[in-house]
């Protein structure tokens, strides 16, 4: 496969990774099982499953919050589990924004909230100010806001503040744990519309945790999809998504246009392949269109 | 690490002491920890252990579960331990340096108070692992009712407890939460010097202080949109009966209190 072309250097890397969680008590849960994944330089990555499939688990690896229970995880070709390894740095490479990341905010102001990441880093004040103010723009927040406290701030505009803390330490892999959690439909495409246009600037990978189906069709070249603890899919959006009836089964689903295009064709309509997304729906019905007048 | 306080959290197995009416656990573990500062001599220890083991191996919460709770109370154990052996100043002197002496009295005392003191956290602690807060708001609203003659707010009480005792693991899980979050953001909270760590928890303290009033304004929100009104002419769905085996239970904790008073009337064991 192409994994294997990657350079490994590169990547983040997963070597058969099983996670426990209160190992030996009547809580006992394996959250983790055997996972194995290639995580690339670039790439813009959905992952999905039901809820409870370890979605967050398996991201709280990634920057070594949580240590495997068994198995390796490397990053850059360096074993993140090793005693040596500087998991602090780590963190700055890797920037995770928590589900509901408001809840994290705890400065007198936004500047000093989201200055909190890079001055841990030890950059100098310069540097700080410019990246967080940088942040701030990149996550559309106004610069009347900037001297506000964060507690001041509607739902929307905190979450923003809080994705912009975690930008300002300039992470290598971006992870983002539903970051469109309780927004309504507008704040959640301008979040998702920034975070793509921070993925296409380059150099950046981009994990985005989501429940919506029509989110990582239209945002990730790749999906992973993750069912009690196993990796159950993992593919481009189109693969992963012509596989809607498996994915039925363990509570997901492809989005509503994949259905709405299966119909078409049951219907008669000679699309050369299902749509995942409404913009990809629209160039096949037209090519059709334009086809069959012709 | 955080997660490791498990003061207040209920085990959930089945055994005979998780089947127990929460009155009778209830009384059991007043007593009990009335009885660990009233026995003297050493027969009163054994008697304390083996009733405290029984009750553990029967609850079949494993050991090493309630062993881990003790540990948020370390501290106040070694500052017990040290206290005790550095001020008693009886029996023979064993060592002494600068303005430490040590005596043989001291080292027992010292060794027995922690004893009383693990035994106490063990028997609390037993309860809350076999017994729900519900059970225990329950249990404590009908043991005690009969203050309410004398208007002491027996539900608004037991309420407030058991509301105390879910919030526990909630708040645990909240800190480790955003312990993680600020972590993920380059925090430390395991170095530097004192006042670094100190200041290093103001980034936890504060979300937690916020978001623990957000949950409790939700929770006032959530009742009062189901109507709770107090206590007055609030019925149960699952209304406390004492069965055979709270009988038993109650026999049992006799058993235990007529052989620890009895213990103490043993002169040759003082
Ligand atoms: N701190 C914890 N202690 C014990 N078990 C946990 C803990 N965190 C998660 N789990 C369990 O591990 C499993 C995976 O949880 P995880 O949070 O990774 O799921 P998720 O895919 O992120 O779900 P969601 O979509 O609801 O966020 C769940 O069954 C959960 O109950
Ligand atoms: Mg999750």
């Amino acid at each position: 496969m192409d994994a294997q072309r990657r350079n490994l250097k590169e990547c983040m890397v997963l070597d058969h990774v099983n996670y426990v969680y209160g190992a030996g008590t009547a809580y006992e849960k394996h959250a983790l099982q055997d996972i194995n994944l290639v995580l690339g330089k670039n790439e813009f990555i959905g992952l999905i499953g039901h809820t409870g499939s370890g979605k967050s688990t398996l991201i709280q690896h990634l920057n070594g919050l949580l240590q495997p229970t068994s198995g390796h995880i490397y990053y850059k070709g360096n074993d993140i589990g090793a005693k040596e390894f500087n998991k602090k740095e780590l963190r700055s490479h890797v920037g995770l924004v928590f589900q509901y990341p408001e809840h994290q905010l705890f400065e007198t102001t936004v500047v000093k909230d989201v200055a909190f990441g890079p001055k841990n880093m030890g950059l100098p004040q310069l540097e700080v100010d410019m990246r967080v103010f940088a942040a701030l723009k990149e996550v559309g927040i106004s610069e009347e806001l900037y001297d506000a406290s964060p507690f001041e701030l509607s739902g929307g505009q905190k979450r923003r503040v809080a994705i912009a803390g975690v930008l300002a330490m300039r992470p290598e892999f971006l992870i983002l744990d539903e970051p469109t959690a309780g927004l309504d439909p507008r704040g959640r495409d301008e979040i998702l519309d920034r975070i793509a246009e921070i993925h296409a600037e380059g150099n950046r990978t981009v994990i985005l945790v989501s429940h919506s189906m029509e989110d990582v069709a239209k945002y990730a070249t790749r999906l992973i999809v993750m069912n009690k603890g196993n990796v159950f899919a993992d593919g481009s959006p189109r693969e992963v998504f012509e596989l809607y009836r498996e994915l039925e089964e363990i509570g997901l689903a492809a989005p509503q246009v994949t259905y709405l295009s299966e119909r078409l064709r049951e219907a008669g309509v000679a699309l050369a392949q299902n749509a995942t997304t409404l913009a990809e729906a629209r160039e096949l019905l037209l090519a059709d269109w334009k086809g069959g007048s012709r | 690490m955080i997660r490791d306080i498990t003061i207040g959290q209920y085990y959930p197995v089945d055994s005979p002491i998780h089947r127990l009416d929460p009155r009778v656990k209830l009384s059991a573990t007043m007593l009990y920890l009335v009885s660990l500062f009233v026995f003297s001599g050493y027969l009163g220890y054994v008697l304390a252990i083996a009733f405290v083991a029984v009750c553990v191996k029967l609850s079949r919460v494993p050991f090493r579960y309630i062993v881990r709770g003790l540990k948020p109370v370390l501290m106040l154990l070694i500052i017990t331990l040290l206290f005790n052996i550095f001020l008693t100043k009886q029996g023979t002197e064993l060592a002494s340096f600068w303005i430490f002496h040590i005596y043989d009295e001291g080292l027992i005392t010292a060794a027995l108070m922690g004893l009383r003191l693990v035994l106490l956290v063990i028997g609390s602690s037993l309860m809350t692992f076999t017994t729900t807060p519900n059970q225990l708001t329950d249990g404590l609203e009908k043991g005690l009712r009969g203050l309410k003659v004398i208007h002491v707010p027996v539900h608004e009480i037991a309420m407030m407890m058991s509301i105390a005792l879910r919030f526990i693991p909630i708040l645990v899980e909240e800190t480790d939460k955003i312990m993680k979050a600020q972590q993920a953001r380059g925090a430390d909270f395991e170095s530097g010097k004192l006042l670094q760590r100190v200041k290093a928890l103001i980034p936890l303290l504060v979300p937690l202080i916020v978001s623990a009033f957000r949950r409790a304004s939700d929770l006032a929100m959530a009742m009062e949109a189901r109507c709770y009104h107090g206590g007055e002419g609030r019925t149960k769905m699952k209304p406390l009966h004492y069965k055979k085996l709270d009988y038993v239970g109650y026999l049992v904790l006799a058993g235990y209190l007529g052989l620890v008073i009895g213990s103490s009337f043993v002169p040759f064991l003082k």
